[in-house]
Formats: structure tokens, sequence, C-alpha cells
């Protein structure tokens, strides 16, 4: 459980993300706050124009264009640049499922995934759910069952829930449990949720 | 007042949807990070790498030279002191010359991007001189520790506090049985989903917003008036929907108010979102607390008297301490019947982030302490615990040793219901080996009885303006934090006008527009709030009433408001739509517009410290927990939580068992598996003392395969002072759990925990104790010796004591408490 004594300066994932592709060698080695050396000034490097990525993607159904920073993560760019801030930045590490999107239909963590690596492919946000001014059948469940308290992770959950009815139409309550348990909600509001995965199976099956 | 109109509700009561549940599960809700502004720019704090260290120099040029950056802040650009209590004024936005836990804010940049932000933080240069570390209670005990602040009132004693209700000692000595324990509680963090996040925006008038992931809007705006040196009117404050608070975002913050300074310097918007890493050093979270407890009990299980000492590590910054520390021994009598009592506490000053607020704030720890010491008497005496606990419930409109005022108690009911759901009598104490069940109780307050500034100005205020329309807007300073305050503000309207939630519109949170609600902590909106929009609306439904009265010719009496219409009850067919009534008033007395406000009752306990503690009404909860022991490993599978809640009475059953549910879930993390730890570094690294787990994937905390079936029974018993009779439950719920589990580790392999988390380890050093002849026992061993002083001694109210104490100038306290200070003068 606890991490291991190391004496080694610390690597801050963002920062390594944002080193990664860089010609500068070391880049990566950013100093977390709890080092207790500075890092030599010449090591950090910086970023210039010409380290963007003009990519074209599917994102939720529209074809769209976006200029990416090297380094920059899916999630950022859908935040930062194309206005969609329903999906979350909690942990940044993968380790919360905040910012779980649709990745060519399969859910993945939005602030893992690399934004130059989703040129050509499909995306899928909270913001493309709804379609024609109707819910999806899991937000519905969602509002039937009272899902969110805060709602800060409820987007991300959302997405993780449609992933799981998209693969498998009728989960039981363990598979329901294990297809989401990377999703955390600190609300603790698990039990409506799977009230509202059953609800949205019932609902996606045709019934009311 | 005798010409009411017939209330007919339909909202109350009811499962009605959330107000903002559309826009959460769309994922249009706007929190704080998700607020952006044409020339905005982005703002980073360079915190302390150390845990204690002088500042030599800032070196701000590499920094300065970076493509994008705009402006600096260092502490001499925010040299007033703030903090959340008036008493403890000991933060600075930027550190000054000292920083006092890694994490500690030093210097502030504003770039253009965010990254160019970070980078120009990164290139920042603060020469530090490390200073030798108080890294726990034991240590800032210590004659020899250098003292972190020039306020605490003794070393790094930040706060000493000692009174006594009534001569423990003797009662004590009446006492058949006397038990005394050390038990030990963790602290641990809120982990709120959402990061903290501003967005600071200076108007062309020279005049600041904020838009902030805050739960107290109204503190913020008087820290940023203070620190900022405007005029308050010159600032507003707009707290976005939070995306969880728990207590976490109940101080005001440094990255707060160094983006509303920032922001008038530069005259742009600038905005920050903290990293995950920066929540965690933000904290504010529970504080670790080591306790004694020394009681007595009679052979009938009654307790004769009970000495308390608290200890608590309280952090690099007073914040919230002085009233936990307090809180540790507030709410000890509330539930059982303890005649006499004596309480000691103190707060230390150790170089860790610092400790606040967290669910339950300063009374889960006595409160553990308290259940399982229960449990152990229980068994030493031979008695059922559920039946002990049963005896000694407090009466209703009881006033406690300590002068807390009692108001309705479902505490009985709730211990029947869940021994009765968990089928306790027929199987605690008869199950196999390895499996058990505990027991547990709780209470907590509904609000504070007292605001934080002292003052005589309402607690919650709540402004109605009924539109032609039909349509009406309600004015509110409450803050949404996840609980579904919004929620209840629209329905308490809605139930006293009749008409739909659909027909309001809030404005909530913002302190240009609405009147002051003091914030979404100490449990106290639904019933301050609330009584607040009951007040107002009932205001605007009598102007209504008497309009159209006279319009139809009838006594006010008879109308009813119901389904969007005001009628004659005895002719339902006669009558009007609820905007043709409004319009009606409104031709009769102008624009419509109500206010209604709501302040506590006075508590009867006149003593220094009596402030803390007192509430217009307590809730009440029971626990009963299954577990599963492997006595192998030492791992504990909880299956099943049978939970009840005085409630006083539902507003909306749904929301209620949400906060039900969500309370086992964080208490289970508390019981189970979270800790906000530290460690030291190698000496070859100034043996600074660092966060173990900055981060959520080594924070552990349950997931939905942890959480085990949750029973939620609501017991409802309407308290006189709550709204429609509704009492709290977004903390009171968290209490029983964590000694519940504990307690039901010893039937289920007979061997006690007292501390939490519960380890493996723990269990299978205490089997491995009882093994060896020993009691069968993992826990701290010893409490430190310190000498808390002459207690305040204040008679119970059994005693004939008048809720004052007797030695107060004896010992040397000046100056009196806010509950003995005259009322307000009211006008009729």
């Amino acid at each position: 459980m606890h991490p291991p004594d190391s004496e080694k300066p610390g690597l801050s994932r963002r920062g390594f993300l944002k080193g990664t592709g860089l010609s500068v060698a070391a880049v990566g080695l950013v100093k977390s706050a709890t080092a207790a050396q500075e890092a030599p000034a010449a090591e950090v490097p910086t970023l210039s124009a010409a380290q963007t990525h003009e990519i074209s993607f599917e994102l939720n159904g529209q074809t769209t264009q976006a200029k990416v920073r090297t380094g920059h993560t899916l999630l950022e760019t859908l935040r930062d640049q194309l206005d969609l801030t329903g999906t979350k930045l909690v942990c940044d590490q993968g380790s919360c499922g905040a910012c779980t999107v649709h990745l060519d239909g399969k859910p993945v963590n939005s602030c893992l995934v690399f934004a130059t690596d989703v040129a050509g492919r499909q995306i899928t946000t909270i913001e493309g759910l709804a379609k024609n001014g109707n819910l999806h059948p899991v937000q519905a469940g969602f509002l039937h069952e009272d899902a969110s308290q805060c709602g800060f992770c409820t987007p991300g959950m959302i997405m993780s829930c449609k992933a799981l009815l998209d693969r498998n139409p009728s989960p039981t309550r363990d598979e329901c449990k294990e297809a989401i348990s990377g999703n955390i909600c600190r609300c603790g509001t698990y039990f409506n949720i799977f009230r509202a995965v059953d609800h949205a199976a019932t609902l996606m099956k045709g019934g009311r | 007042m005798s010409e009411k109109p017939t209330p007919k509700g339909a909202m109350i009561g009811t499962s009605f949807r959330r107000v903002d549940a559309v826009a959460k599960v769309t994922g249009r809700t706007r929190f704080a990070d998700d607020l952006n502004l044409p020339r905005q720019v982005h703002m980073k704090l360079v915190r302390s790498p150390h845990p204690y260290a002088r500042i030599r120099s800032i070196d701000l040029a590499a920094a300065k030279a970076l493509p994008g950056v705009v402006g600096f802040l260092t502490g001499k650009d925010v040299p007033e002191p703030f903090g959340i209590l008036p008493v403890s004024q000991d933060e600075h936005a930027l550190c000054q010359d000292v920083v006092r836990f890694v994490g500690d804010p030093v210097v502030a940049v504003a770039a253009l991007t965010e990254d160019q932000a970070e980078e120009a933080a990164r290139l920042v240069k603060v020469d530090y001189e490390p200073l030798e570390t108080v890294g726990s209670i034991e240590e800032g005990l210590l004659p020899t520790s250098a003292p972190l602040h020039g306020h605490a009132d003794e070393g790094n004693i930040h706060k000493k506090i000692t009174m006594q209700f009534g001569d423990v000692e003797a009662g004590l000595r009446e006492a058949d049985l006397v038990l005394e324990d050390v038990m030990f509680y963790e602290g641990n963090t809120h982990l709120p989903m959402e990061q903290h996040a501003s967005l600071a925006v200076p108007e062309g008038d020279g005049r600041i917003g904020i838009w902030s992931s805050t739960q107290t809007p109204h503190y913020l705006h008087r820290a940023l008036t203070k620190v900022l040196g405007l005029p308050a009117s010159r600032i507003r404050v707009v707290a976005q929907p939070n995306g969880g608070g728990f207590g976490g975002k109940s101080d005001p913050f440094h990255h707060e108010i160094c983006a509303a300074k920032m922001a008038l310097n530069l005259r742009r918007p600038v905005k920050i979102c903290l990293t995950r890493e920066e929540v965690f050093f933000c904290h504010r979270g529970r504080h670790p607390t080591l306790m004694h407890l020394r009681t007595g009990f009679k052979k009938d299980g009654t307790i004769t008297a009970q000495h308390l000492k608290t200890m608590l590590d309280g952090g690099g910054y007073g914040s919230y301490g002085v009233a936990s520390t307090y809180y540790t021994g507030a709410l000890q009598c509330v539930t059982y019947d303890v005649p006499r009592y004596r309480f000691d506490g103190a707060r230390i000053f150790t170089n860790k982030p610092p400790c606040g607020p967290k669910r339950g704030h300063g009374t889960p720890q006595p409160r553990f302490a308290l259940e399982v010491q229960l449990d152990k008497a229980a068994v030493a005496l031979g008695i059922d615990p559920a039946e002990l606990r049963l005896k000694q419930v407090q009466p209703a409109g009881a006033i406690t040793a300590n002068w807390l005022k009692v108001g309705s108690i479902g505490l009985k009911e709730c211990i029947d219901r869940v021994v009765a759901g968990s089928a306790w009598k027929e199987r605690r104490g008869r199950l196999p080996f390895g499996h058990g069940l505990g027991i547990a109780c709780g209470a907590y307050l509904c609000g504070a009885g007292l605001p934080i500034y002292w003052n005589h100005l309402p607690h919650s205020g709540v402004q109605i303006k009924l539109d032609r329309s039909g349509g009406v807007a309600v004015f509110c300073g409450e803050t949404e934090i996840g609980q579904g305050s919004d929620s209840i503000l629209a329905a308490c309207v809605a139930e006293i006008l009749g008409i739909a939630l659909e027909d309001i519109r809030l404005c909530v949170a913002d302190t240009d527009l609405t009147p002051v609600d003091l914030g979404s902590y100490s449990s106290r909106v639904t019933l301050m709030m609330g009584n607040a929009a009951i007040q107002a609306a009932e205001r605007a439904r009598d102007l209504i009433a008497k309009a159209v009265a006279e319009e139809m010719k009838l006594p006010t009496t008879r109308l009813v408001f119901a389904d969007r219409r005001v009628f004659d009850a005895e002719n339902p067919g006669v009558g009007k739509s609820f905007a043709e009534a409004v319009q009606v008033a409104e031709a009769r007395f102008g624009t419509l517009g109500t206010t209604g406000s709501y302040t506590p009752p006075r508590s009867p306990g006149k003593y220094r410290g009596a402030g803390v503690g007192p509430s217009p009404a307590y809730s009440y909860s029971a626990a009963v927990i299954e577990v599963k022991v492997d006595p192998e490993t030492g791992i504990v599978e909880v299956p099943t939580v049978w939970i009840a809640h005085d409630i006083g009475r539902s507003l909306n059953p749904t929301l209620v068992v949400g906060q039900v549910e969500g309370s086992v879930y964080m208490g289970l993390g508390e019981a189970l598996m979270e800790e906000s730890a530290f460690r030291r570094l190698p000496k070859s690294r100034s043996r600074a003392l660092v966060h173990k787990f900055p981060s959520m994937l080594e924070y552990k905390s349950p997931t939905f395969v942890d959480m085990p079936k949750v029973v939620t029974y609501l017991v409802e018993d309407p308290d006189p002072n709550g709204p429609f009779g509704a009492k709290e439950v977004g903390q009171g719920p968290l209490l029983p759990i964590m000694p519940a589990l504990c307690n039901a580790i010893y039937d289920a392999v007979g061997v006690r925990v007292d501390q939490v988390p519960v380890q493996p380890h723990m269990i299978l050093k205490a089997l491995e104790d009882k093994r060896r002849g020993g009691v069968g026992r993992f826990g701290p061993k010893s409490f430190p010796k310190l000498d808390y002083g002459t207690p305040l001694m204040v008679p119970t109210p059994k005693e004939g004591g008048d809720g004052r104490a007797v030695n107060a100038e004896e010992i040397g306290i000046k100056g009196g408490t806010m509950t003995d200070r005259p009322a307000a003068r009211t006008s009729p």
C-alpha cells in the first residue's frame, strides 16, 4: 500500500506527457512538489507553435478538426479546445473514470489518451448521447433513479454504463459492479446507479 | 396569523426529481472549471517542497523570461492574514517568510495558457532554509519544539480546553465498573471528485467578482474583503455548484484570493483549477485524534460519569481547528444521559496540511471511542449492547450535562429498527467464529447554533419575487454541493404556494444578488434555509390570499393554494390560476416581493465554550454492521449494513436515503481504508515530512465492488424547529459506521481494534496477542501527558446550575460568550 521510499525526484505524469516527443533529453523528469531539490532550469523544455498537429476525427457524429499540442490529452482537447466541458478532469491518472469517453465505441479514460492518437477515429462524449432532444436511455435511467448527487462523476459514469449495456444488454448486478468499478463516486450513489442501469437496460430493450 | 389559508401540499414528503438532475445527466451543469471567458489568463501556484522552512529569497527572472507569462504575486502583494475563524487569522494567500507544510503556496504565476503558467511556476526559484519539523502530536508537545505560530495557547498547542460539568470523580467513585481506553482515529480527507477551481473577473468599474467552487461564499466574501482591502460591496462571490464538498471547500483558500488579486492587477479574468495533488495539500480533512476515555457504569449499564480527553493533530494552520477541538467534546452527551461530564481537548500544530471540517466535523472521533467503549461495558456487564443503549437514551426536550437542549429524539426507534432488521437478538454472539454483528449510534447538529462571526444577524435569508406570468424567482445564498439544497429550496416554496418546481427559478449563492446564507456546512441548510424559505413563501401566499379573498369576497381561510391554482376550499371549481392570482395581488399591492429569514433559538449554556454544540435540533442514527473476518489474513468483508436515521421528517425520501447511503459509503472508507498519512524522508533529505498518498490511486477509497448491501430505515418524528419537521441527514449517518464495524469485528473474532482505519495486520496482531494470553487488542497504548489546566466548572442542570461557570474569573477567563450576550432587538 505504501509507495516505495524513493529518493529520486518525483516524476509527474502530467509533466511527463507534456515532455514526451520533445527532443530535449530528460525532459520528462519534472520535479514534484515533494522533491527537495530544484530541477536545473536548462532541462525544462519550452513548447513552441511548431509542436502542434492538425488532426481530424469524428466527434459525436460530426467530422471535427482540431489543432492539438504534442503531449496534450484527449481530455484537455475536448475541454479546453472544443469547449465540451461535460467530460471531467478529476484524478488525471486514469484511476477514477470521471473522464470516460468512447473511442471507437469502447470506454477509455480520456486523460490517458493522447489527442494525436484519435486522428481518424470516432469519439463519443456525454454531449453526444442525447438525440433530437431525447435523452439516451442511460441518461433517462440516471434521471429516473436519481443517480446523481453532486453530478461530477456522472458524465463518466454514464459513459461507462452505456459501454456496459452496449456489450451486455442484460448485465447481472455483479457484472455491473465489475464494469463500473473503475468509476469513483464520492457521494456514494452506487445503489441508485445499479438501479439506473437496470432501468436503462429495460428502456433499451424497448420496455418502459 | 389565525387567518392562514389551508395548506395543501403536494411536494413535501414525495420523491420529487432534483431540480438539477437533467443538467447533471447531460453534462451541462456548470462547475467552476467549466467556466471560461475571453481574455482569461491561467494561474498556477508555486508550492513549498519543504514541510517547514524559512524563505530566503525568491528569484522570478527565469520564469519572467518565458513567453506568455503576464504576472506574478508573492507574499508581499498579499500581506494581510486571513482564516475562517476570527480567532485564527493565521494564513496568508502566499507565505510571507515561512512555509509550514509541503504544499504551502509561495508564488502565484499567470500566463496566457495553462502550459505556460505551469512551466513558469517550475522556473520560479525559491531558496529555502529548512527548519526542524514537528511531525506528530507527541513532537508538538515537546518543550523543545519551536512554535509554528505566535498565537497558540502554549508552544505548539494551538488550543487547550478544559471544562467540567458536575463532580465527575464522585460519579466515577459511585460506578460499579470504570472503563479506561486510549483510542486513535487516523486523519482522512474529503476527496471530492471536483478539484477546487476559480475564475476571478475584474469589472470595468473596478469591482471584482469570483466564481468559485466553495461551500461558503459568504466567508470567502469576508476573507477577500480583508485581504484585498476593498469594501465588501465592491466584491462579488458566486459559488458554482460544487462537485462534492464534504467540508473540504468550507475555508477561504489561497488560490481564490490570489486569483482575485491577480485579476485586479492584470485587469483580465484569471482562472485556476487545482491539480489533484494540490487538493490533497488544501486538505482541511479529518483531524487525526488520540482519545482517552474514562467512563463509570452501574451494574445495569447506566453511565455515572465520563471524562474524555482528546488530542488533535491540527496540521500547519488554524483553519476551523478551534471549533473542531470543541466539537470533539461537544456532542458526547446528546445521545445517552451522561449525568456528569468532563472534557479536556487540545489541538497541536504540526508541519502537515491543515486539518479542518470533514463530514461529522470533530464528532466521529469521540463518537467512535464512546460507542466502542459502550460495547466493552456491555460485554463486561453481560448486557446486550443494544439494551444498554436503549435504557439510557436522552428523553426529548432534555438539557444535557453540558447544557445542550435536545429537541425531538427518535433514537430508540432507530435502535429498534436496526435490531429487528438485522435479527440482532437471534444472531449477535451466536454466529460462527469469523462472522459477527456490531451496533453503534450517533447524533449530529442540524446547523451550528452560532455563526462563525458573532452577531445577531439571521443565518439564512430568502427573497421571493412574484412575476405576473406566475413564475416565482427565489433568491438565497445557499450553495448546492450535491446534497440537493437547490431542490429543497424550490420545494419548500412550491409547497407553500401550491405551484410546480418548473414555475420556480433559483438564483443562489451570489453575494451580489442573494441574501446571506452562511453556507453549506454543519448540516445547517435544510433547517435554516428551509425555515427562511417557508417564511418568505408564507408571506407571499398571504399577500396573494388577501387580494384574492377581497376580490372573491371570501375569508382568506377558505382559500387553497394547490395545483397552480388559488381556489375556494368549499367550492374547488371557483378560483383563479396562480398567475391570475398574482396579477390580482400585484394590482392591489404593487410589485410583489417578500423576504424570510431564520435565526436559531438561543442556547441555555452561558459558559465560555457553550457556543460550540448548540443546534436548533439534533439528528440521530443507529447502525448494525455485519462482518466476516478471515482470521488467517485479517481481511474484513462487510456483507450488510442496517442503518436507521431519525430525520424528523423526510422532505424528499430519495434525497434522504441518498445521503444516508453516501454517509455509510464514506464511513466504511474511514473505517477500513482511508488515511491521510505522512512519512519522513531520510536524513539526507532533511527528514522532510511528506504526504504518503497525494493521488487518487494511492489514497484508497471504496469502489462499487466494496459497497455492501445497505438497508436504510427512516424514522420520522417531526421536530418543532425543523421546516415541516425536518432534521439533517448529510453527516449524522456517518457517525455510527466506524464503531459499529469495530464492535462487529469483536463479535466475529473476539478481539478489539481501538483505532481506524482497521487494517488486516491490526486484526492479526490482536489475534496473536490473544493467543499469547493477552487481552486481544490492537490500538494506541498510552496517551501523552499534558496539563490541561484547571477546568472551567459548570454545574449541571440537575445540580441546579444556570448554565454559567462558577469559576471563570478565578481561572482568568475574560470576556463572555456569544450565548451570554443580550438578545438582539427585534422589530415587532
